[in-house]
């Protein structure tokens, strides 16, 4: 790709862009979100059209105008969601929207075979009859591959392919894709988890603000460097985490057991206890009660059987409103839905859990220059980049948002704060700041329940690990004895060892 | 990161680029564009259709009294919409809600003919006012606390309003000369004088087209300075985030709907009150109502759901209902003409209503 912009209103998205992946290379693409990495992917797979500059396919210039252009120039993406319909097996999701050997009749067999031989030769485990909702989110991603391989790609994106993943299915993937390199394929990378980037591949470029900062080949870059590059400073990858004396027991949870939105158990039989002082992460892969557990101490979901404590007092069934008055805070998984109105501002949402306090409202009236003092203060303490506290949240970006939600429920000064994945899905100088938020809170003795896929926060914040499988608490060890192998096996459903 | 964002979010309803805030007028002018074309087809000169049409709005102090009699009807509708839809309710059971107010207002002005006006006045108003609070209250009350969905409630509601009122005007509410006589006019006596609102200026302009201005005034406060308006707001946003956020979602879901129905029911009131002054049904809500019941939820919709902005809209909805009529008068258009205007107008504003709003998430998305 030679000099590729893309301009959207008021934004460059991509500014003179070179990027070029060779055969049989891992060519890992890093940045922040909002750096272009997307918008370069989506020019290159048909979804979007460069303003400037041309593709060249070995060595050729080519036109791609929709996503059937890059599948037939060989050109296959897997997206982070996955496009498979779950109701069709994986033989049928492989031969979607593809022509039939046999004109009208359905040709199963023949595409059953030939995804045996794909497996065999690229090691991707899959049974080519099995139904898509039955199988794993690994496995599912083992078909998504397999539906590129089949229709002839021999470059392959991969959107942030390891989201999703557990430690053990990233290092299976890992190996496919080392596998597909060594047959000859190109894979570009995406992703902005460094240690993966460090690990898999051959070569890195790094982008900001739409361009191009440095590519060079992965075994001269280092960790700190391409932070550096990412971000364009110095970055803290790890936060200091001094001893903090722990104080009494601030959340308890009792045998909880709760329903999840479709009716079964999410929760079978929880029991935690987290001290004042504490950070106690929660470890899993998605899916496994994590949602419910916040959603429950939160007094947004009603346990069928268990008890929450909160500070000695049994908050079991208590409502948000009591809830947040007893002192607690939460910071959502889903902020967009349940952590923030995107059509108010940034000064409204400030106060979405004060509105009715003094010194805020007298009565039923608002006092708005207090609150716009406290919003300009929020605003400063937390870093917040907005243009103004009047600006509609909506035009925020990711990191800032979730700054907003931190603001607003660390200046509580809660007793006990459940924190759901709250980084996810924000940049690296943003989740510098969130995580050295959460251990001053811890310092002064807040209670907080992290949960996180990701392993390095979890290890990187918590004092002790909790690891939810199935709607179980497997096991719990401590930061200092954890390790992402055995945390990993645990995730998997291995108790503790 | 976005610049120039005007300050002041209370007033964000007025900000945003002023081209983009004048689209339901150019959907109006569009409308009248392709009236104009069905004029023609009727064989009659659209510009002598219109210039009739203006002049009977505006043309004469008679002329704009009467068009701001008909606008205030919308406009207490439309100020009752604005709470429900801001409070994420789609209330469409305004019809029902006038007549409930009307009918309590005339059930009590009739059996208290003999009090005084300063305090005859006030009681009706504020009886209207309960009985529309009661009637969009039910859909409320089945919506927070038995998940029924409010569009089919409120419509219901209207049905059983209207039946209600018909069996009333002739029932036990009927001009008992009109028994006498044997005639059976489905309608009231006409009122003790006491209750009449007074005049503002020499024509059928009455004091309840003042009232209506004066709340849209404060239902602005209300929803931008109190906590209570705050809370509405939030909840008809984003009803997850306000529920974490420890606001009780059903009972503001519950709220915007009583005072939505409660403002209908108070403009249901003041035109029996300040206009007719007896209440008639012709079988169907509209005979009394107008069809207002419908047109200021437009007027809101026009208004961009600001109360403030709905003052204009509904004068303006006024103005085409009243100078319709003397269109049809003037260049002997069917009426059936004017109903298909104004349906135009409707389909034109709610179309680039849509419009608008996609426009400005596709400006989001990209940002």
């Amino acid at each position: 790709m030679r000099g590729i912009v893309k301009r959207f209103p008021g934004v460059l998205a991509n500014d003179r862009i070179d990027f070029d992946v060779r055969a049989g290379e891992i060519h890992a693409l890093l940045g922040e979100n909002g750096a272009g990495k997307t918008t370069l992917m989506n020019i290159l797979y048909g979804l979007y059209r460069p303003d400037q500059g041309q593709i060249l396919l070995n060595g050729r210039a080519v036109a791609i105008h929709s996503p059937a252009d890059a599948i037939r120039l060989g050109i296959g993406m897997i997206h982070q969601h996955f496009m498979l319909v779950p109701t069709l097996s994986v033989a049928e999701n492989v031969a979607l929207g593809l022509p039939s050997s046999r004109g009208f009749l359905l040709d199963l067999d023949v595409v059953t075979r030939r995804i045996r031989e794909l497996s065999n030769v690229y090691g991707l485990r899959v049974d080519p009859t099995a139904m898509v909702w039955q199988l794993a989110v690994g496995e599912q991603q083992r078909v998504e591959i397999l539906k590129a391989l089949y229709r002839g790609a021999d470059l392959l994106i991969l959107d942030e392919p390891t989201a999703v993943l557990t430690p053990q299915e990233v290092r299976e993937l890992f190996a496919t894709l080392r596998r597909m390199a060594g047959e000859g394929h190109s894979l570009i990378f995406i992703s902005h988890k460094l240690h993966e980037v460090l690990s898999i591949s051959d070569r890195v470029t790094v982008l900001r603000d739409g361009r191009v900062v440095k590519t060079l080949p992965t075994s001269e870059a280092t960790r700190e460097e391409l932070a550096r590059l990412m971000v364009g400073r110095e970055v803290l990858l790890r936060v200091e985490r001094s001893p903090v004396e722990l104080g009494d027991v601030r959340l308890s949870l009792k045998d909880l057991w709760a329903h999840g939105d479709k009716g079964v158990p999410a929760l079978r039989g929880v029991t935690l206890a987290v001290r004042a002082g504490e950070i106690l992460g929660i470890a899993g892969v998605s899916g496994n009660g994590q949602r419910e557990l916040a959603e429950v101490i939160a007094g947004l979901r009603t346990p069928s059987q268990g008890q929450v404590e909160i500070d000695g007092m049994d908050t079991t069934g208590w409502s948000p409103e009591r809830l947040l008055k007893h002192g607690l805070a939460y910071i959502p998984e889903e902020r967009m839905r349940d952590g923030v109105v995107r059509d108010f501002s940034v000064e409204e949402n400030l106060i979405l859990k004060d509105h009715v306090d003094r010194p805020f409202a007298s009565g039923i009236f608002m006092n708005f220059g207090t609150i716009a003092s406290y919003a300009d203060r929020l605003i400063e303490n937390f870093d917040i980049r907005t243009p103004s506290r009047d600006a509609p949240l909506k035009n925020l970006s990711g990191g800032n948002i979730q700054k907003i939600v931190l603001a607003r429920e660390l200046s509580r000064e809660p007793r006990v704060l459940v924190a759901a994945q709250p980084t996810r899905g924000v940049d690296i100088s943003a989740t510098e700041y969130i995580h050295q938020r959460l251990i001053a809170q811890r310092a002064k003795g807040t209670a907080t329940l992290l949960i996180s896929e990701d392993l390095d926060e979890i290890l990187n914040l918590s004092d002790r690990i909790a690891v939810m499988y199935e709607g179980q608490i497997v096991g719990v060890v401590d930061q200092r004895e954890a390790t992402v192998e055995q945390l990993g096996l645990m995730m998997a459903g291995a108790h503790k060892v | 990161m976005h610049k120039g964002v005007a300050r002041g979010t209370r007033f964000r309803p007025f900000i945003g680029s002023l081209f983009w805030a004048l689209t339901p007028l150019y959907a109006t002018v569009l409308a009248l564009l392709v009236g104009a074309v069905m004029l023609l087809l009727l064989g009659v000169n659209p510009l002598q259709a219109y210039s009739a049409m203006v002049s009977g709005a505006f043309g004469s102090s008679n002329a704009l009294a009467d068009t701001l009699v008909k606008a205030t009807p919308l406009l207490f509708v439309g100020l009752g919409i604005c709470i429900a839809f801001r409070g994420g309710v789609l209330n469409i059971g305004g019809e029902g809600q006038l007549v409930a107010g009307a009918v309590a207002a005339t059930a009590v002005a009739l059996s208290l003919s003999h009090w005084p006006g300063w305090a005859i006045i006030p009681l009706c108003l504020t009886v209207g006012f309960l009985a529309g609070a009661i009637w969009g209250g039910i859909a409320g009350v089945l919506k927070a606390y038995l998940n029924v969905n409010e569009i089919l409630s409120t419509i219901m509601l209207n049905m059983i309003a209207v039946q209600g009122m018909n069996f009333l005007l002739r029932g036990p509410l009927m001009d008992p000369m009109q028994v006498e006589a044997g005639s059976f006019i489905p309608q009231t006596a006409r009122f003790s004088v006491t209750t009449d609102l007074p005049r503002l200026v020499p024509t059928r302009l009455h004091a309840g087209t003042a009232l209506a201005v004066l709340l849209a005034v404060l239902v602005y406060i209300f929803l931008w300075r109190t906590t209570i308006g705050y809370r509405i707001r939030a909840v008809g946003l984003n009803p997850d985030a306000s529920r974490a956020a420890g606001i009780n979602v059903e009972r503001y879901m519950m709220l915007s709907l009583i005072l939505g129905g409660a403002l209908a029911g108070l403009g249901g009131a003041v035109q029996v009150l300040g206009l007719h002054h007896r209440m008639f049904t012709d079988g169907s809500a509209t005979g009394f109502t107008g069809g207002a019941g419908f047109n200021g939820i437009v007027a809101a919709l026009f208004g961009k759901l600001h109360p403030l902005g709905t003052i204009p809209a509904s004068i303006l909805f006024g103005a085409l209902i009243v100078g319709a009529n003397q269109m049809q008068r003037a260049v002997q258009v069917p009426s059936s003409f004017i109903t298909a205007l104004n349906g135009l107008v409707v389909v034109f504003v709610v179309g680039s209503d849509i419009l608008s709003r996609r426009r400005a998430r596709r400006a989001v998305g990209q940002a």
